[in-house]
């Protein structure tokens, strides 16, 4: 089942169904939704396959465009790191787009062909970027997944549009920033295929073109992945965008960039070529600490639930490059685990988000009580298994990426970054706790009544529910099973560690 | 130090043009001046990676069969070319998704004056 063609087949089924979308809505508008839904759906049953076959035993897939040997050709490159992020991104997608459908109607009915065939492209862009093994195609696909990005947080409250607007510029400042560094690497190494660039960087080391380079393409992933301080334009576009927009950005946008990141630092350059000169890694190590406190202090002052998720998701970043940072195994293993994590979790996240919205047309923290437990028990469930993840208790699977990272800085002895990761966890309870104290205990209405107002059960529609609920669950199932999932992993490393 | 000026006359333009766009990018109120910083920031990186393809003495890469393939200091370097064809490309999606932005707050906040923009929505 599993042929030489995969690598290009899942982004052509993302090609196929961005075209066909809007086809099959001229016919029946309804339909864009179901198709949405099918297409994300055969990608992640691909990947799935993908990720399967590699786990048994499954060599890396070089799919090469036109039979081109690469260097000359272009080539998707199937590895197991790859495998692994595309079944997150494109099954953490397929949930999301499940949980759309009553949004899509409530939020912007007239769009939804739009909407739908925008994220179409959007997740071509993401899996396009995971599986390229060619720098330019990089960008390429960089561009397409941000220009959907930025039409997709524009559909939303009447301020979606402007903050979209500031994203764009900030956006393409780092993408353009990326392509020089690009440009920099060819003219040292005369090629643009990873593979063939990571064995040419050592007989041009000490080039200050390769440094510039490194810089260059360091700023301009880092404006992408939010890394701080490069973060502005983060906080606002996930806020004011539609409740679907950025469920389906929040979770998949940022790690996408992280990985790029990685697949920059340790598998182009390597561990050693990228301090050979400046200590680029302390560099972005100190930075991502900085970012995850300054995105947890920021995530305690917001009184929106949507805001301090977006908060949330500069610190939780940070996390991710802290242990590309630290360049080291452990370091990779949490890096990795937590993008799979912090997917699950911030998705679910902001589905409850949506939920809340949908149903109480609001989400704002302040006003949260004990009814909605009562309203909305499972919803409420789903949150609460998510938060704790966030704060990292066992036996849920936001512990083990951060139970890596802390041995990852143990191992490098980089007591700043650890005690980092302790404080961080600190913040996290307190601004997810507040929040479930209020909706398991303020009580309103107990100085007037002794018994309580009975309120309703009103739980959403199953539509909603169940994709939140598998998130949560699988959020258990991560962190029980995390053993396999990290032995995995350990097959995933880059030459050299 | 005149020959270093000279020698790389190429890059001190593109650093020029670079820097215009950032200025365009920062300092102007207008949004629409923001986006034609954006464009001319994007036109330097293009002309960077043009600059970096011309050879001296070369000619076009088409072959001609008076130079010699073997010797690649007859033909300017083609791929770079080929590549800004698609950054063009790029640049252009982002101009009109730029574009229909404005449009959106425009209709919302009639004004593209970033002050006035901010007043507006606070």
């Amino acid at each position: 089942m599993i042929g030489p063609d995969l690598p290009a087949l899942i982004p052509f089924i993302y090609l196929a169904f961005a075209v066909l979308i809007p086809l099959a809505g001229l016919w029946k508008r309804e339909l864009s939704y179901g198709l949405a839904v099918l297409g994300t759906g055969l990608a992640s049953a691909f990947s799935l396959a993908g990720f399967i076959n590699y786990l048994s035993g499954g060599e890396t897939i070089r799919y090469l465009f036109g039979g081109w040997q690469p260097p000359i050709g272009i080539e998707f490159v199937y590895d197991g790191l790859a495998a692994f992020v595309i079944l997150v991104i494109n099954t953490v997608a397929f949930l999301v787009l499940i949980h759309s459908r009553h949004i899509a109607t409530a939020e912007f009915p007239h769009k939804k062909i739009a909407y739908y065939s925008v994220t179409m492209l959007l997740m071509l862009g993401f899996n396009g970027m995971v599986l390229t093994g060619d720098l330019f195609n990089l960008y390429v696909f960089l561009e397409i997944s941000s220009l959907s990005s930025y039409a997709l947080i524009a559909i939303g409250e009447k301020r979606a549009a402007y903050s979209a607007f500031r994203y764009l510029i900030i956006g393409t400042v780092g993408g353009s920033l990326y392509l020089l560094g690009v440009g920099f690497l060819y003219t040292v190494t005369g090629t643009l295929n990873i593979i063939d660039m990571h064995e040419m960087l050592p007989q041009v080391l000490g080039n200050s073109a390769v440094i510039t380079a490194l810089v260059l393409m360091v700023i301009g992933i880092g404006i992408k992945a939010a890394l701080f301080p490069l973060h502005g334009w983060l906080p606002d576009s996930y806020t004011f965008a539609s409740s679907s927009s950025s469920a389906l950005i929040a979770p998949i946008g940022t790690k996408v960039a992280a990985y790029v990141l990685l697949r920059v630092l340790l598998f182009l350059f390597g561990a050693e070529i990228i301090n050979a000169d400046l200590p680029i890694t302390e560099i972005i190590g100190v930075l991502a600490g900085i970012g995850i406190l300054f995105g947890s202090v920021m995530a305690i002052a917001q009184s929106e639930l949507k805001k301090m998720l977006a908060y949330s998701s500069v610190s939780q970043i940070g996390y991710i490059i802290m242990g590309i940072s630290l360049a080291n195994p452990f370091g990779f293993i949490g890096a990795v685990l937590h993008i799979l994590n912090h997917a699950l979790m911030k998705a679910c996240l902001f589905l409850v988000a949506g939920n809340l919205r949908l149903k109480e047309g609001h989400s704002n923290i302040l006003e949260f009580d004990d009814s909605y437990r009562k309203k909305y028990p499972w919803t409420m469930a789903a949150f609460t298994t998510a938060a704790l993840s966030m704060v990292g208790l066992p036996p849920l699977a936001g512990f083990f990426s951060k139970w890596y990272l802390a041995l990852g800085t143990i191992d490098n002895s980089n007591w700043f970054l650890l005690a980092i990761i302790l404080i961080s966890s600190l913040l996290n309870a307190v601004y997810f706790f507040r929040i479930i104290e209020k909706i398991y205990l303020k009580n309103p209405a107990k100085e007037n009544e002794s018994t309580g107002t009975d309120i309703p059960r009103d739980e959403v529609k199953p539509s909603m529910l169940y994709p939140m609920a598998i998130m949560a669950l699988a959020l258990i199932a991560v962190g029980i099973l995390n053993v396999y999932i990290v032995s995995a992993i350990t097959t995933m490393f880059p030459a050299g560690f | 130090m005149l020959d270093f000026f000279m020698g790389h006359y190429a890059y001190w333009f593109t650093i020029i043009i670079l820097a215009i766009g950032l200025y365009g990018m920062l300092m102007k109120r207008n949004l629409v001046k923001k986006v034609i910083g954006l464009s001319i920031f994007q036109a330097g990186v293009i002309l960077f990676f043009v600059s970096i393809a011309s050879k001296h003495g070369a000619s076009v890469p088409v072959k001609d069969a008076a130079l010699p393939v073997s010797d690649v200091a007859n033909y300017m370097n083609a791929l770079p070319h080929t590549l800004m064809l698609t950054a063009i490309v790029v640049g252009v999606a982002t101009l009109g998704v730029a574009f229909a932005l404005l449009v959106a707050i425009y209709n919302r906040y009639h004004t593209l004056d970033e002050q006035e923009l901010l007043e507006k929505i606070q």
